[in-house]
């Protein structure tokens, strides 16, 4: 008896035609002559671009040295940013205390990244502490007191002045904008139209406007007498302007949540705040979050303006610091590229970690 | 069940738990509280502002102004009152942001139709642009554009050269101009007239397609007219105009229009930014539109070019036209950052120099907020107005 066993033929390997670098090329690179015409375009500017400009920036770039005179090679004078690295962070803050900027740097990044990965049942509780405790700590770290040396507001300054305003921006800018946005929803009419004319208001000027009415403006509402610091009026100025960017993002998320929450609520007997604190503001800023993120990136950009009214943020450290004598070879695409760099890689994480938060309330939500 | 038709006595909630008159009392204590607030920075203002000697109304506008401005698109001079720098500053706010609205709409949807190409090169370009300009900040793009590149451009005597007629160095563009002559304003009538040639051919066009089923190829006539009328004028009155080339006289350029350096740094800065901004709606806008849509397109036979703009673009535009609407709104509003690179615009000329003269802060502030809200506002109703025109009619 024949013994048939069934073997198959060995599977064949696709054509080279339809897989492989080859194959892909043809499809992305060189699908149609429009196509091919745009592909030799882009990569004729970027051979011819990008070689120099890696060049510039690190193969002859200057990387050792403490002076001007030591930048002899034609690339990037990188000792620049080297030199005024701790302006560019720290501002005048002075040098033997910096520890203090940076424990509250640091102090910033354990309590947002603990949210993250603490265990669920302990989040909450460690994230109002901290949402509490957290901003008066680093205020007596930044201005002392209390048994350390005082820093007056005057020698803050630097990245880390950006970061500071930012973030306290944010912070105080989410209850007051909580507060407008259920303020818009309500019932009364008053406190409504209250509501919409401080939102629409601050909402629809420049910030510089906001800077310029907390500069000039801020202090003569105060009675005579009363100093109010000018890192100070910049912070008002800026939590006013967030307040009403926040409170439009907290609407979007209020106007997601179904009405049959707040009937729920209402006929389990709960009150209007019982209802909004357990039931509504929960399930609303839980989905705001990615929204808030982005504002936050927005905001985080725009505490370079507070330049304009005389705060040495960042970039006025780097104009000052293309006025100094000792520097005065034109480093400004050095000093512009570095800032920017750094900008951007704290705006594209967060951006980043924006569309990851999104992607992971996404599931909770649908029901399809 | 029984149960149901016992009256259980329902008590009456104690007045003061009543929400009609909690709403009430609520809204009266944030009035007494408001008024007070205000009240007292009332007070409080006028107390400082004569303590500083500060005066209050806006009399000041008539007065002198005594400092020069940079850029006038009205006829300015140092002897012009403070009223007169307000107009100027508006206008050079609106000039800014109506030239940095046309440059990045279109930069925008270039670079967010390219991001869904089906070429890799040409949507990783595209992402790359929009991914850096889109996160880092306007100012400091503005001062890159500024202080790094046009600074850096040779002086006026070395300037780079196109043709002999656009010359580019450190004090700003110089680019041809066009002068009219005599009865070139019949051409402008013209142009005028093709317009509304344009829109009546376009309505009549339409009617007759919906009666008859015939189509006419409307666009092109219509665009043939636009140009064709005013060209037909133009010739026929004996070219009444000559272009100006700017020429090296002295230390400056003579004729020509030259663009300042300020105006182009800001433009390039504010368009580049919100084209990222564009882009990133206009690639959500086309996302939108099913799959499904273009395929059934297609089995209906038609061609690639009227897929696109019968089934793709209307359906995109609905998507696109709210976030586009605040991204002008967030141009305009940005258009204030000219003041740190010295282009008169409003804030810098009337917040700026304006105000450290006068010194009376309440009013300028307060008249400059109004200038943007009213400006945004206006804007929004068009943008609004066109949002609903391409709304989807739902039965």
């Amino acid at each position: 008896m024949d013994n048939h066993t069934f073997t198959p033929i060995e599977a064949r390997k696709p054509p080279s035609t339809a897989i492989g670098p080859i194959a892909w090329m043809k499809e992305s690179l060189f699908s149609s002559p429009v196509n091919t015409l745009l592909t030799i375009f882009f990569g004729y500017l970027i051979i011819k671009y990008v070689p120099p400009v890696l060049d510039w920036a690190f193969f002859s770039a200057n990387w050792v040295g403490t002076t001007q005179e030591e930048c002899t090679k034609a690339g990037a004078c990188w000792i620049f940013i080297k030199q005024w690295f701790s302006q560019l962070l720290y501002g005048s803050y002075p040098e033997h205390l910096h520890w203090r900027v940076n424990l509250a740097l640091i102090g910033l990044v354990a309590v947002v990244v603990l949210q993250f990965f603490l265990p669920q049942h302990l989040r909450r509780k460690v994230g109002w502490v901290s949402l509490i405790v957290y901003p008066l700590i680093s205020l007596w770290l930044m201005y002392g007191g209390l048994g350390l040396e005082t820093v007056s507001t005057d020698k803050w300054g630097g990245f880390s002045l950006n970061i500071l305003l930012a973030f306290a921006g944010i912070l105080m800018s989410l209850p007051i904008g909580i507060v407008w946005a259920l303020g818009r929803q309500s019932d009364m009419p008053f406190v409504k139209m209250v509501c919409v004319a401080s939102i629409e208001l601050f909402r629809g000027v420049p910030l510089i406007t906001i800077l310029f009415m907390g500069s000039v403006m801020l202090p003569l509402f105060f009675p005579a007498g009363v100093q109010l610091d000018k890192l100070m009026r910049a912070f008002i100025a800026i939590t006013l302007f967030q307040s009403a960017y926040m409170a439009e993002v907290v609407r979007g998320g209020l106007q997601a949540i179904p009405k049959g929450q707040v009937e729920a609520a209402n006929s389990l007997g709960l009150g209007y705040w019982k209802t909004m604190r357990l039931i509504v503001l929960p399930q609303a800023l839980k989905i705001s979050i990615p929204n808030i993120v982005n504002t936050f990136i927005a905001l985080f950009k725009d505490t370079t303006l507070v330049l304009i009214i005389g705060l040495f943020e960042v970039l006025s450290t780097i104009q000052a610091a293309l006025q100094n004598s000792n520097w005065l070879g034109g480093h400004h695409i050095e000093g512009y590229v570095f800032v920017a760099f750094v900008f951007w890689v704290f705006c594209y994480t967060m951006s980043r970690i924006s569309v990851y938060i999104e992607n992971k309330l996404d599931t909770g939500h649908s029901r399809s | 069940m029984s149960n149901l038709n016992q009256k259980t006595a329902v008590p009456k909630a104690a007045f003061y738990n009543r929400a009609e008159v909690r709403s009430v009392v609520f809204q009266f204590l944030v009035f007494v509280a408001l008024a007070y607030f205000f009240y007292t920075i009332y007070n409080n203002t006028l107390t400082n502002m004569q303590a500083r000697g500060i005066r209050t109304g806006f009399g000041f506008m008539s007065q002198p102004a005594g400092f020069d401005i940079l850029l006038s698109l009205i006829p300015f001079e140092a002897t012009d009152s403070y009223g007169r720098t307000f107009f100027v500053g508006l206008l050079n706010t609106l000039l800014v942001s109506v030239i940095s609205i046309i440059f990045a709409t279109l930069l925008g949807f270039l670079v967010g139709v390219s991001r869904l190409s089906n070429n890799w090169l040409v949507a990783k370009v595209a992402t790359v642009f929009v991914e850096t300009f889109r996160n880092i900040p306007l100012l400091l793009q503005i001062f890159f554009w500024y202080f790094a590149v046009l600074a850096t451009l040779p002086g006026v005597r070395q300037s780079i050269n196109f043709a002999d007629s656009i010359f580019v160095n450190v004090r700003g563009l110089s680019v041809p101009r066009i002068v009219w002559e005599s009865g070139a304003s019949f051409v402008f009538y013209a142009f005028l007239a093709a317009i509304a040639g344009a829109f009546f051919l376009s309505r009549w066009a339409r009617k007759r397609q919906e009666a008859t089923g015939q189509p006419f190829p409307a666009f092109w006539a219509g665009l043939g007219l636009l140009i064709g009328l005013p060209l037909l004028v133009f010739l026929v009155l004996g070219m009444p105009a000559s272009v100006e080339v700017p020429k090296l006289q002295g230390f400056g350029f003579k004729g020509g229009m030259t663009l300042i350096p300020e105006l182009v740094a800001l433009t390039v800065a504010l368009s580049v930014y919100t084209a990222s901004f564009i882009a990133e709606a206009v690639r959500a806008g086309v996302q939108s539109v099913s799959h499904g849509q273009v395929e059934a397109a297609a089995a209906l036979g038609l061609p690639n070019a009227k897929v696109l703009r019968f089934v793709t673009i209307p359906q995109a535009l609905r998507v696109i036209v709210p976030p586009l609407n605040s991204q002008y709104q967030n141009l305009i509003k940005n258009s204030s950052l000219a003041m740190a690179i010295g282009y008169p615009d409003l804030v810098a000329v009337f917040m700026g120099s304006t105000l450290n003269q006068v010194g009376q802060a309440v009013e300028i502030v307060f008249l400059t907020m109004l200038v943007y809200l009213l400006i945004n506002l206006i804007l929004s109703m068009f943008m609004n107005w066109y949002n609903a025109k391409i709304k989807l009619v739902e039965r």
